[in-house]
């Protein structure tokens, strides 16, 4: 006796969220039988494998047939086959768009290619993460880059109109989508010890302030594209550590306002012109899209591995960090205050950030 | 030209890419019905094209209203080429037909292909304007009602209920026309949808035409079947009970009854003022119908009696005075005559109902059911027929008198097989059968018709005499005790059409009752049942060797009395193990497969507290002798013993311990033998008579003879019970739970599976087959496990044999949650109360109700048989019986003294006793509020009802065929993949449906046909689902309290209506 056909249809479509975790983990019928067997499940119930397996193999069917009214989320919502409460829906969808920290950090600021894609069998081995899910978060990366490139308005409301995110999913996926446009670097062994919150944090700071939206809110990209004219205009910033009375204006300006309130006051002063030649120069060189992309292994390398070396705690690097952007206020000489303020405010966030262990 | 059709074609949506160059389409769409074509514009490059049509007026007679479908094609426009359909949608448009239906159909429907499935959705608005058409000879029937329901819909009275009609229609089957050779599989697809659509329309309006003339407005129970028959064509077929029905003018009046207890009697008073019109027509004042003059219907008289020369319609007026001698007995002599004067005008006194109102049904006398094994290409051949339940006969009948001239010879088929029906239910004394109902299985050639219902004796009140009502009818009335008159035997006690051990009835202990009870109806509301219900299932498979035309229907014949002896004696060995003593909802089915015959028998069973305590199962070995084996049959013994122990306790049965002398003792053997034979002789055309009537002695033995018994046993000790917080039952509701939440969820479960060919004997089969079912329960249990503590009602399997070794079950059913503290508190008070009236002796009783008779009249009038009746009217839905059962109170008062000398207590203990139960009935619809009602959702059930609402209006009948084809089976998932997404389809385009008339749920809703087939080879498969129910309007009770409160509940309006399902 064996079983040819076996479904289950309710007017309602049944949606078991472990089941749906499993199959979303990339896990075969048979392994996520096995995973539920071991889970306990047939002795709180009573069943039997067989129906256990009957069970599994039905769900699966049901989100097979869902997933591709889930690449496009509104679809699902809209249509009439699958009677499914909001509340469900939202929940297919949520967690049909969520990833994996470990995944996300393997892709992260990668062009999201067919060339990718490739080593995907590569980042599964190494996050113990099945390939089957793997694809699925990447196709959903490149899905929703795909959706929101060459589109207007903010980047954040453009993915919760199309992909019906939650508002922090939506946030994740509009730094995930900023760093592949701009490619930026962050696989490096020194970035290894940065979250994908950390980046994402980076992420939203930036669209905020650098890109093309930041000033215009009408134009295509606006959210995805940093302004090139403001990236160009940073060179000028460079005066800040070419002028030899600037600079040391500047450490005055900052030593005179921290005495006494720093308790790494003297690594400071040693460091400064270092310090203040590291950030001013990564501006500089951002004109370069090479530079561009390796902007946390500069962050990380100029600013944040000397501080760490000399065991400022995050309290004295915000301190400095604070007095350093003010104190080019009170530079009589220098002429690009704004520009100053929309480099440094961002990169004062980031780097507060990017400070850790 | 009495109607205008008119049709707006708004905008599609997720329309399919059609251009794979642009990856776009050029979308346009035609209209069409009859003849007549309409065409939009080609909206170009778009998948979401808004063609916003001007409307298109089609003219056409009401009588191709009823019967055309409006044909909608999407299209993709091609220049060079031919266009490409993208998929179709058919509209009935009978809905719009009937003033009370829905007045406008508009929102999205799924766009159909029988070879892609679903693609994108069309918005349509589709009106009908109906001139007044006064023409006496029209062919249509506009107007008249149609409900798949089984009971009288929520919302309506029934003023006179007609009887059955019934009607088919036979056409070739395009399917096997020569022309499909040709074509594709798309246009043959297409050509049967549109062929079958056809001839529903066509069947529906003269059905229509026989309520008509009946003078009726309605069909209640309306069930249509498809029968393909392959070669010889194809048949749609439907029978359904005609009414007059009123339409409930003010909701208020019988709302509150079943919306809180509090509330129940506090506005009981109330009710009676707000609707004088309900009283207005008691049965004391003529009702208009009385001028009617019943005409049978030509149709009706046909040839078909010509073998049945013993069964002449004559009253046997001798049958009632058998039972002269009890109390009551003239009026139950009376009754019948009554009941026979009106019945006997139809030639069929068959009804599709299940439940009733309020003292529609009298006594039930058994389960009676005909089979007939038909060859499709010829006539000639053996017939089978037998009477099921308690009594059984067999016969071999010869159908030579019949033309094969169709569709006369199918006609004639059922004529014949519904007048063996008609004389198995006057064998048991019985004029009329109840939750009757047809059906049908084919293979190849080989066609076994089965029909089946439950013999019973009806009030007339509801029937079509005018004449009946009166005070003579008001006393027959006084005489019925609710909760146990039903289980009274109709029969002469003397003159018994089977032996049947009979006992005083254990509730009223005025009249015999049978020791067992098989029904094919639901538990009448007010019946006295103790502890919960269950499902009980008997399977059986019986190989059959492969044969040809005759010598295969012989053989059927042959081997179909051993199969219902079969699946009898597990009924009932099941019933004992379970510790009950009556079967509900009995459905039998016989399913014929090249090889082998399927018996697959449902029914839900429950402990009636009018019917004796069953007896345990006895085993007794063949050979005593033997040591080990004496220990062996003693060890079984005792696990049989354990279980029914351990069932009791499961479904709380704990009757009321009731001395002998009390209920008397059973009535002597010697003088039900000597009887029966007169019985026998009664009806000459029985030939074999069988045996299956258990009763005689007191514990029921099972012999264990060989090994095929001993495997019957085991079977029995298998079954396993399903897990705690579940119950299931095959009936509208559950006895003994009655505090539905609202929590509803409907599926379909379909399996298949493969035999191996190697091992395939009788047991191995049976065994095979038993898997399947209890396998496929323990699937279901598993998958609605969130929704414990929950009923699984109106479980309903069918059973098919596509191919050799494929056996296909397909299950469709409705869980529903409850609330478990409080079901436990019901079953508590329910059993304390039966306690009490066991213990309470006869005078007692008299002096109770007079009291209470004073009592009501110096306060307010009739508050306790209002109180009853609004509880037991909640569930049926019949506020007419209220007026009449009120002035029966006026006339109670009135009449004390006579009629406590003619046995009136008992209508008085009707009372007492029913209220409690009443009180349950409307805790049943008390659900706790449910705040999250979700817009656009349209709920689907296979109950009439549903749970925690109030259906306010229904929008007509939902009854749609489709096919769905494959040439990629493999891509698709397989087999399990395509049916799967073809029955979320299926659902789908319902739901769509009553969306579009403004409904929000399908009640009665009913997979009546899954035909699978499928070719792995080629990668293809084939299926072909029937799908009916009633779209109706449903209001949640906690919104309706709300309502009530503000505005006139008359005005109240759903909240979930709306064009659009699922935003």
């Amino acid at each position: 006796m064996t079983s040819e056909l076996d479904i289950f249809v309710g007017n309602t479509t049944l949606i078991d969220e472990d089941v749906y975790r499993l199959w979303l983990d990339g896990y075969s019928v048979s392994d996520a039988v096995a995973l539920r067997v071991r889970s306990g499940i047939l002795e709180q119930t009573g069943a039997t494998a067989a129906v256990l397996q009957s069970d599994t193999m039905d769900h699966y069917r049901t989100f097979h047939m869902l997933e591709r009214l889930l690449h496009a989320p509104p679809k699902l919502l809209h249509q009439l086959i699958f009677q499914i409460p909001p509340s469900r829906q939202a929940l297919l969808i949520e967690r049909y768009y969520a990833f994996d920290e470990a995944f996300v950090r393997e892709v992260l600021g990668k062009k999201l290619s067919k060339g990718t894609k490739k080593d995907l069998d590569d980042i599964s081995t190494k996050t113990s993460i099945t390939l089957k899910s793997c694809r699925r978060q990447f196709d959903n990366f490149k899905r929703v880059f795909k959706v929101v490139e060459e589109m207007r308005g903010s980047l954040v409301d453009n993915i919760q109109q199309h992909f019906l995110l939650s508002d922090r999913l939506a946030r994740d996926y509009a730094a995930i989508v900023f760093f592949a446009n701009n490619r930026f670097e962050t696989g490096k062994k020194k970035l290894q010890y940065l979250s994908f919150g950390d980046f994402a944090f980076c992420a939203e700071l930036m669209i905020q302030n650098w890109t093309l939206g930041a000033v215009d809110s009408q134009v295509d990209d606006m959210d995805m594209d940093l302004d090139k004219e403001f990236l160009q205009d940073l060179k000028e910033l460079k005066v800040l550590v070419a002028d030899k009375d600037l600079l040391d204006l500047h450490k005055s300006l900052v030593c005179t306002a921290l005495r006494g309130k720093l308790g790494v006051f003297s690594e400071m002063e040693a460091n400064f012109k270092n310090l203040s030649r590291g950030l001013v120069n990564v501006a500089a060189k951002l004109t370069h899209n090479k530079d561009v992309r390796d902007l946390f292994v500069d962050l990380v390398e100029k600013f944040v591995e000397p501080c760490r070396s000399d065991h400022w705690p995050l309290s004295d690097v915000r301190l400095f960090l604070n007095q350093y952007s003010a104190s080019v206020h009170s530079l009589d000489g220098f002429r690009h205050q704004a520009l100053w303020d929309r480099y440094m405010g961002t990169l004062r966030g980031c780097l507060l950030r990017l400070y850790h262990d | 030209m009495p109607g205008k059709l008119k049709v707006k074609i708004v905008a599609g949506r997720h329309l399919p890419v059609m251009d794979r160059a642009s990856d776009l389409t050029d979308a346009f769409v035609e209209v069409k019905f009859g003849n007549t074509t309409f065409k939009t514009d080609v909206y170009l490059k778009s998948l979401n094209p808004q063609w916003n049509s001007e409307w298109f007026k089609f003219e056409v007679d009401d009588e191709d209203l009823q019967d055309e479908p409006l044909q909608i094609t999407v299209l993709d426009h091609d220049t060079y080429s031919a266009n490409d359909a993208i998929g179709k949608v058919y509209i009935d448009i009978d809905p719009l037909l009937y003033s009370e239906a829905a007045t406008v159909i508009s929102g999205w429907f799924p766009i159909y292909d029988t070879i892609h499935g679903i693609r994108g959705e069309i918005n349509v608005v589709v009106k009908v304007d109906l001139f007044n058409d006064l023409n006496r000879f029209r062919q249509s029937s506009c107007g008249v009602k149609f409900f798949c329901t089984t009971s009288i819909p929520k919302c309506y009275r029934a003023v006179i209920i007609h009887g059955f009609v019934e009607e088919l229609v036979v056409n070739e089957d395009p399917e096997y026309q020569w022309i499909d050779r040709i074509r594709t599989p798309r246009a043959s697809n297409e050509a049967r949808q549109r062929l079958i659509s056809l001839m529903s329309g066509e069947l529906q309006r003269k059905i229509g035409l026989k309520v008509l003339e009946m003078r009726g407005n309605a069909v209640v129970g309306y069930l249509q079947c498809f029968d393909l028959e392959g070669e010889s064509g194809l048949v749609v077929r439907a029978i359904g009970t005609a009414c007059t029905l009123d339409k409930l003018s003010s909701p208020a009046a019988f709302l509150p009854a079943c919306n809180s207890p509090s509330k129940e009697i506090k506005e009981i008073p109330f009710n009676e003022d707000p609707n004088p019109n309900t009283h207005s027509s008691g049965p004391s004042t003529p009702l208009k119908n009385q001028t009617y003059s019943f005409s049978p219907s030509k149709s009706y008289s046909r040839q078909s009696s010509s073998s049945d020369t013993d069964l002449s319609l004559t009253p046997k007026t001798g049958m009632g005075s058998g039972s002269a001698g009890k109390e009551g007995g003239p009026f139950k002599a009376l009754l019948r005559q009554q009941t026979q004067s009106a019945l006997e005008q139809r030639e069929f006194p068959f009804f599709t109902l299940t439940a009733f109102p309020p003292g529609f049904l009298v006594h039930v006398g058994g389960v009676v059911s005909a089979r007939s094994v038909k060859l499709l290409d010829r006539i000639h051949n053996p017939a089978f027929v037998g009477i099921m339940g308690n009594t059984r006969s067999y016969k071999l009948l010869d159908w030579n008198s019949f033309n094969s001239d169709e569709p006369e010879t199918r006609d004639a088929w059922w004529a014949e097989i519904r007048q063996e029906i008609k004389s198995h239910a006057k064998a048991l004394g019985c004029h009329a059968v109840v939750g009757y109902s047809e059906s049908t299985s084919i293979c190849e050639e080989v066609c076994i018709l089965s029909a089946s219902g439950t013999a019973a004796v009806l009030n007339p009140r509801f029937l079509q005499d005018g004449t009946v009502e009166g005070c003579l009818e008001q006393r027959l009335e006084e005489n019925l005790p609710a909760g146990c008159g039903f289980c009274h035997i109709p029969y002469d006690e003397l003159n018994m059409p089977f032996p049947a051990h009979l006992t005083y009835c254990y509730n009223c202990r005025k009249q015999k009752v049978p020791d067992v009870l098989f029904t094919t109806i639901d538990l009448p509301t007010d019946a006295a049942v103790i502890g919960k219900g269950c499902l009980i299932q008997a399977r059986l498979c019986r190989l059959k060797k492969k044969a040809q035309a005759e010598a295969n229907a012989t053989a059927i014949s042959n081997l179909l009395p051993f199969m219902e002896y079969e699946v009898h004696t597990q009924l009932m060995n099941k019933l004992k193990l379970k510790g009950m003593n009556a079967l509900f909802g009995l459905r039998i089915q016989i399913t014929v497969g090249e090889n082998m015959l399927m018996g697959l028998a449902s029914a839900t069973g429950v402990y009636l507290a009018a019917l004796p305590t069953p007896g345990g199962i006895q085993i007794a070995g063949k050979t005593p002798n033997d040591g080990s084996y004496e220990q062996h049959i003693s060890h079984m013994q005792k696990k049989i013993n354990d279980t029914i122990t351990k069932n009791k306790e499961l479904y709380e049965i704990n009757p009321p311990e009731i001395s002998e002398e009390i209920i008397g003792s059973p009535i002597p053997e010697p003088r039900q033998r000597s009887r029966l034979l007169r019985s026998q002789s009664e009806s000459s055309d029985e030939v074999t008579e069988l045996d299956l009537s258990h009763g005689k002695k007191d514990a029921f033995v099972l012999e264990i003879d060989d090994t095929d018994a001993m495997e019957d046993v085991h079977s029995l000790l298998t079954d396993v019970p399903p897990p705690s917080g579940f119950y299931s039952c095959n009936t509208e509701i559950m006895p003994g739970i009655n505090n539905w939440t609202s929590e509803i969820q409907m599926f379909t479960s379909v399996r298949v599976i493969r035999l191996s060919s190697l091992n395939l004997t009788n047991q191995a089969l049976n065994k095979n087959f038993n898997d399947l079912c209890e396998n496929l329960l323990k699937s279901l249990y598993f998958k609605l496990r969130s929704m414990i503590p929950c009923c699984l009602c109106h479980v309903n399997f069918t059973v098919s044999l596509p191919e050799d070794e494929l056996i296909q079950v397909t299950v469709t059913a409705v869980a529903i949650t409850f609330d478990k503290n409080q079901a436990l508190q019901t079953t508590k008070a329910q059993v304390e109360k039966s306690l009490q009236r066991a213990s309470t002796d006869n005078e007692e009783l008299l002096q109770f109700p007079l009291e209470l008779c004073s009592d009501s009249l110096s306060s307010h009038p009739f508050p306790p048989a209002k109180e009853h009746l609004e509880s037991a009217s909640s569930n049926s839905g019949i506020p007419a019986a209220q007026r009449d059962r009120c002035s029966s109170w006026i006339e109670l008062i009135k009449l004390k003294a006579q009629t406590i000398r003619r046995g009136s207590i008992k209508t008085t203990v009707t009372v007492e006793k029913a209220s409690p139960m009443g009180e349950g009935n409307f805790r049943n619809r008390a659900a706790p509020p449910c705040a999250n009602s979700t817009v656009g959702v349209v709920k689907m059930t296979p109950l009439s009802f549903i749970p925690g609402a109030k259906i306010t209006k229904y929008l007509g009948i939902i009854n749609m065929f489709f096919i769905r084809e494959t040439t990629s089976l493999r891509e698709e998932g397989g087999v399990s993949g395509f049916l799967h997404a073809f029955i979320a389809e299926v659902f789908a385009m319902v739901r769509a449906h009553v969306a579009a008339l403004g409904g929000n749920a399908v009640v009665s809703y009913i997979m009546k046909q899954c035909v699978f087939m499928e070719n792995p080879n080629k990668n293809q498969a084939q299926c072909l689902i029937n799908v009916s129910g009633d779209a109706v309007v449903f209001v949640r009770e906690s919104d309706l309290e709300v309502v009530s409160t503000q505005q006139p509940p008359a005005n109240c309006q759903p909240l979930c209506t709306g064009g659009e399902v699922t935003t």
